[in-house]
């Protein structure tokens, strides 16, 4: 289906809706189109294709709700399909909270083009999707005497939204992604080391395609050897690419369903210091060539710019309508676009080399965290650093704590984002954190 | 009946009224010639034997060494309670075949989710691109799969109509808000899937099944003096609509309770290594993470697992075996063929403290020259088969439970886990802790909640020093992830005591 005909059903899908009894109707008609290949020890392990397309419906019955969805896309069984599923959704309680959003509020088609859709991935052929792969495996494959197996894989996707609703929303979405990663085993006395490095991009030629078979294979070596250290308190440093892990927790806690379930510690926060003065977060979804950015989100509500956590001050939460109205509140968007952290100076060497005595953290291993309480424990890899030197890599411990007073301790953020992702948070220092070991 | 309904294919997810399926669906495969049952997944999903055979003819056709076509059809209902209501219901219908071709232990793979002729010859050429060579003929013959019927079903959830549903979930509600005044909060959720699926392969196997699966669940949030708490608890099983009963309700809300008003009690141990305790049941996440992930062959046969050099090794204390069973009756893990076509079976991986056998898939068992042992599973027709565990247990031990707690002077006993994870290179797993309680001196002593627990997953197995007889299978919602694939498991354990784990906590 081109964008025209997908327009063209999900008008005749809504229409056919209101005609048998609902009052309101939102359909999304999703498209998604993938490859990927994967080479492992210089022979071709896997080549996969994928082609995805999925009708959903929210129905609004006479103050009743349902979402439904299915991959079978024959016109007369999906007007059967509606049929069932407004008949069934009659069954359900009533829910006054449940109406499409405030049109107002809608996205109007008037935003900057982000440019999230790179046309080669439509004349990309086979051989060139292997030769990027081999690229990345050949930088690393025989090259160390401790490696055990090498794997990379390159993998793209082509995916596409087509979003109606009966109170006057109708909009596309789409976008384009490209990865490349590779993984490293090796051999060694305890156990068998192993790690990856990857870069993606929305667009194929701004995507970083040399080096990364190198920096697995550092990665790799470098946490050959283990040792876990004392139980103790100590400074933590958290690489960019696992900031995320222990972000995560706060922003679930920001969502209006954790809040209205009482599942959130940071309900009722707002305007208050929840995290030290070194944090400001700003929800930014207008950056072009940004995975994370977008027009409207997928209640077709306008994308806004706004902070998260200013200095450490809770300045918005996520709110979608319905959890908006059951809370009364605002809806502020249901979900994240990009996280932007404010950077500071110094660069993750920098960092390291003013640590006196502390745990670099590379990789989380498992662990979670209590919605209500922000208690959490994690199990963490890295590195132990003495006055500024990275002395062994460290394994099987916890950290553990609360998520209300573990961003208090924040001291400093780094310079170092990570391009290409949605996430543009710097590596980060933290006091005082409680490490179990030995 | 507001929808009688002769039609095979299933239109929407959510039931309105009892909606006729054709009930011989319900039987697996069966006997040699062309079963009636087979007949009508063929039906079903409209194709031919010959153009299975067309299909399997163009995967090969590149010189691959085998291949295969994973027919499903799969109607997914989830209906949801908050606030006192049953006020949510969604529902999700995928349906489509997946063609596989091996080349050695290369894999090409596609899928499609329209089942025309055009369609799966075009995904059979993508997948046939694997291999390099001139094709290959295949056999005529066509051999059905004798099926074990492991998980009957009484009353199919197509038959089955929301409105049946609703009353358990405000059971639910209703038990939970009654037995605690400090419940503020309760979430109940029913979903059910069922799955129809076909497997034809290059060797001529056809494997027809009907896949039941069905979980409740129910969270309570208690408020006393300005904290908060919550607890949830979850039951599954491969079951029909009969697995619904007030009975498993009321056990649900009285087990929520008590958990949600154990956390009010519980605290943090102190951080560090120390002996652990583990409860029978859930438990098995210990077995499902420390070991069972590295016993999976695909690792093993890249040698990226830490277990890869301890096949017929002495792994365990001689009193310990444990087991990935794909065999129990309506156990959420079990399958009557695995998603390749092989027999499930009860796979001994630990006999007697030596690493029996790792869990094979098609390839890996080709690599190590041995049966399948049925562990290859797969999410849905999207994906391509790899080396999973079903249900992982361990059998009883020579102690008893009592004697267990009674040797531990300074330690764990844990008892509810969420989540748990593994780094299989280097052998380090996770769980994460969401009650049990520190013994002192032989003894149960405070509640602890809310603690991850890390330990290297060889170590722990040959640090298991003692096993009750207690051994005990969880029913709980377990679901697997790996290469972002999802699958359903269960697992058990009886009472064990581990000598020394990493314990998060805190400290002074």
């Amino acid at each position: 289906m081109n964008t025209q005909e997908k327009y063209n059903l999900a008008k005749t899908v809504i229409d056919h809706a209101l005609k048998s009894g609902a009052q309101q109707v939102s359909v999304s008609i999703d498209e998604s189109r993938s490859s990927e290949i994967e080479i492992r020890d210089q022979k071709i392990d896997k080549l996969a294709e994928s082609n995805r397309n999925s009708l959903s419906i929210n129905l609004y019955v006479d103050k009743k709700y349902s979402s439904n969805s299915t991959n079978r896309m024959n016109k007369e069984e999906i007007r059967r399909f509606v049929e069932e599923s407004i008949n069934a959704t009659r069954y359900l309680a009533e829910d006054e909270y449940r109406i499409l959003p405030d049109p107002a509020l809608y996205y109007k088609g008037d935003g900057e083009e982000l440019n999230m859709i790179d046309k080669t991935i439509e004349t990309l052929d086979a051989g060139t999707k292997i030769n990027l792969a081999r690229a990345v495996h050949d930088e690393v494959f025989n090259k160390d005497e401790r490696i055990i197996s090498v794997s990379a894989n390159y993998s793209d996707s082509l995916s596409s939204r087509v979003l109606v609703t009966s109170n006057g929303f109708s909009g596309e979405f789409g976008r384009t992604g490209f990865n490349l990663s590779a993984s490293v085993s090796a051999k060694a006395d305890t156990g068998r080391p192993s790690d990856y490095w990857y870069e993606s991009s929305l667009f194929l030629d701004r995507m970083k395609k040399e080096g990364i078979g190198k920096k697995a294979l550092e990665r790799t070596l470098r946490k050959i050897g283990p040792r876990k250290i004392s139980s103790g308190k100590y400074p933590m440093l958290l690489e960019n690419r696992v900031v995320v892990n222990l972000l995560s927790p706060l922003f679930n806690a920001l969502s209006g369903n954790a809040i209205y379930q009482k599942q959130s510690f940071l309900a009722g926060k707002k305007d208050q210091q929840v995290a030290s003065k070194l944090m400001t977060i700003i929800d930014d979804p207008n950056i072009p060539f940004a995975p994370g950015s977008r027009h409207f989100d997928s209640e077709g509500l306008a994308f806004m710019k706004k902070a998260i956590i200013e200095e450490g001050v809770l300045r918005n939460f996520y709110i979608d309508t319905y959890y908006g109205r059951k809370l009364g509140m605002a809806p502020t968007n249901g979900s994240s676009s990009n996280i932007v952290f404010r950077l500071g100076d110094r660069d993750l060497d920098a960092m390291v080399k003013s640590l006196k005595k502390g745990i670099f953290i590379t990789g989380f291993n498992g662990g979670n965290c209590n919605g209500s309480t922000g208690d959490f424990s994690y199990g963490i890899e890295g590195y132990l650093v003495e006055n500024g030197e990275i002395i062994h890599p460290v394994n099987e411990m916890n950290i553990t704590g609360n998520m209300t007073k573990i961003w208090m301790n924040l001291t400093e953020a780094g310079n170092d984002i990570i391009e290409g992702s949605a996430a543009r948070i710097p590596s980060l220092l933290l006091d005082q954190v409680d490490f179990s070991g030995i | 009946m507001l929808y009688k309904r002769r039609d095979f294919i299933k239109i929407s997810g959510i039931t309105a009224a009892g909606s006729l399926i054709v009930p011989s669906l319900l039987q697996s495969c069966k006997g040699t010639a062309l079963s009636g049952g087979v007949s009508k997944y063929l039906e079903h999903f409209e194709v031919t034997p010959e153009l299975l055979k067309k299909v399997i003819l163009t995967a090969m056709s590149k010189g691959g060494d085998y291949a295969d076509l994973y027919f499903e059809h799969t109607i997914n209902n989830y209906s949801n309670l908050e606030d006192g209501k049953v006020n949510q219901a969604s529902s999700n219908i995928a349906y489509g075949v997946g063609i596989r071709v091996l080349k050695g232990d290369q894999t090409g793979y596609a899928f499609t989710e329209i089942i025309t002729p055009e369609a799966m010859l075009k995904a059979a050429g993508t997948a046939a691109s694997i291999a390099n060579d001139t094709g290959k003929s295949i056999t005529e013959n066509i051999t059905e799969f004798t099926s074990p019927n492991l998980y009957p079903v009484v009353t199919t959830w197509e038959d089955t109509s929301i409105r049946e549903k609703i009353p358990f979930l405000e059971r639910l509600n209703e038990k939970i808000f009654a037995l605690d005044n400090k419940v503020t909060k309760v979430n109940a959720s029913i979903g059910d899937t069922t799955s129809y699926i076909m497997f034809y392969n290059s060797e001529g196997l056809l494997a027809c099944d009907y896949r039941p699966l069905v979980y409740i669940s129910g969270t309570s949030v208690m408020e006393k003096d300005g904290r908060t708490e919550n607890a949830s608890v979850s039951r599954s099983a491969r079951k029909g609509a009969e697995f619904l009963t007030n009975e498993l309700v009321d056990n649900m809300a009285q087990d929520v309770v008590a958990k949600t008003n154990l956390q009010f009690l519980a605290g943090k141990p102190k951080a560090g290594e120390m002996e652990v305790v583990m409860s029978a049941g859930e438990s098995g996440i210990l077995l499902h993470e420390a070991i069972g992930h590295a016993f999976e062959a695909d690792f093993n046969r890249k040698k990226t697992s830490i277990f890869s050099d301890k096949l017929n090794k002495k792994v365990a204390e001689d009193f310990i075996t444990i087991v990935d069973d794909g065999t129990l009756p309506s156990d959420r893990g079990s399958l009557n063929f695995d998603d390749e076509g092989n027999a499930t079976e009860n796979t001994v991986i630990v006999r007697n403290g030596i690493l029996s056998s790792y869990l094979h898939d098609r390839i890996s068992a080709a690599y190590y020259n041995v049966k399948p042992t049925g562990n290859g599973r797969r999410q849905s027709f999207r994906f391509m088969p790899v080396p999973r565990m079903r249900s992982t247990r361990m059998e009883n031990g020579p102690h008893k439970k009592e004697e267990i707690i009674a040797s531990v002077r300074n330690g764990v006993y844990v008892d509810n886990f969420s989540n748990g994870q593994v780094n299989i290179g280097a052998g380090d797993f996770t769980f994460f802790v969401k009650a049990g309680y520190l013994i002192e001196n032989g003894k149960l002593t405070m509640p602890i909640k809310d603690i991850n627990i890390i330990g290297n997953g060889p170590q722990a197995l040959a640090d298991i020093v003692m096993a009750g007889d207690d051994a005990k299978l969880a029913d709980g919602t377990w679901t697997c992830g790996k290469a972002g694939q999802s699958v359903p498991v269960t697992l058990g354990l009886p009472t064990v005591k581990v000598r020394k784990l990493v314990v998060g906590g805190v400290n002074a």
